[in-house]
């Protein structure tokens, strides 16, 4: 397992390398790329920052929570940081596993989990100048979860 | 006692910082930071109940705070 915060381009190929293993046979890899069109307004490029420190732990933990529920360590997965231009890579995830099943699980496990819990920010630019804070959807109802598993620990 | 609050994205800009410090009383616990916070004439920008982080981990309104630790208030995340 190997989790980063980055501000440098990603490179998928080397993550899908770094999780290969010979008893694995099924590799996913994720990459999840800057839109250009978000919410109907037309996007020029964005500005990815972080909280570094608590960021690099978190993104550990949850692939220790998946590496733990799909009984596989061959994960890798960068989270880059700083300006992104449209198509860029913000977030790539590799799974190797021997089997396809807990690949895809771990996979998708991850980037939901990130998306809810990652103490990483966005402000958008558009191409009419504007530029604002986007959240991610998932990020209102991950923090109420949050809070509620908070409160029964 | 002297708590260190960091701030971030668009909380940093709503504040005009990007670190605060509170004189707090001993015994303080989050709620009481963010009532601290939210005093302030900049404060009232923030949403009803921020998220908050002591020591890089996500805590409970009613989790002690210290003079040692790093308190953050998070916005809402956009990662991925």
């Amino acid at each position: 397992m190997r989790t980063a915060i980055v501000d440098r381009a990603i490179d998928g190929c080397a993550l899908l390398e770094e999780v290969a293993r010979h008893h694995n046979g099924a590799t996913v890899l994720f990459v999840g790329t800057v839109r250009e069109v978000n919410d109907g307004a037309a996007v020029s490029g964005l500005d990815y920052s972080a909280y570094t420190g608590m960021a690099e732990k978190e993104l550990a933990a949850i692939v220790a929570e998946a590496a733990d529920r799909c009984h596989t360590p061959d994960i890798v997965v960068e989270h880059r940081i700083g300006a992104l231009a449209l198509g860029e890579a913000s977030v790539a995830i590799a799974v190797a596993h021997p089997h396809r099943g807990e690949a895809y699980e771990a996979s998708r496990y991850i980037i939901e989990e990130l998306k809810k819990r990652l103490p990483v920010w966005k402000r958008e630019h558009y191409v009419d100048g504007r530029s604002e804070w986007v959240q991610n959807a998932e990020a209102e109802m991950g923090n109420r979860k949050l809070e509620i598993g908070a409160s029964e620990a | 006692m002297i708590v260190r609050v960091l701030l971030f994205a668009s909380y940093a800009d709503a504040l005009g910082a990007s670190e605060l410090s509170l004189d707090l009383p001993a015994g303080a616990r989050v709620l009481d930071v963010l009532t601290h916070v939210k005093a302030l004439a900049s404060g009232k920008r923030l949403p009803e109940r921020p998220m908050v982080a002591v020591n890089q981990r996500y805590a409970r309104d009613d989790q002690a705070v210290t003079a040692a630790d790093e308190v953050a208030i998070i916005p809402p995340v956009a990662g991925g």
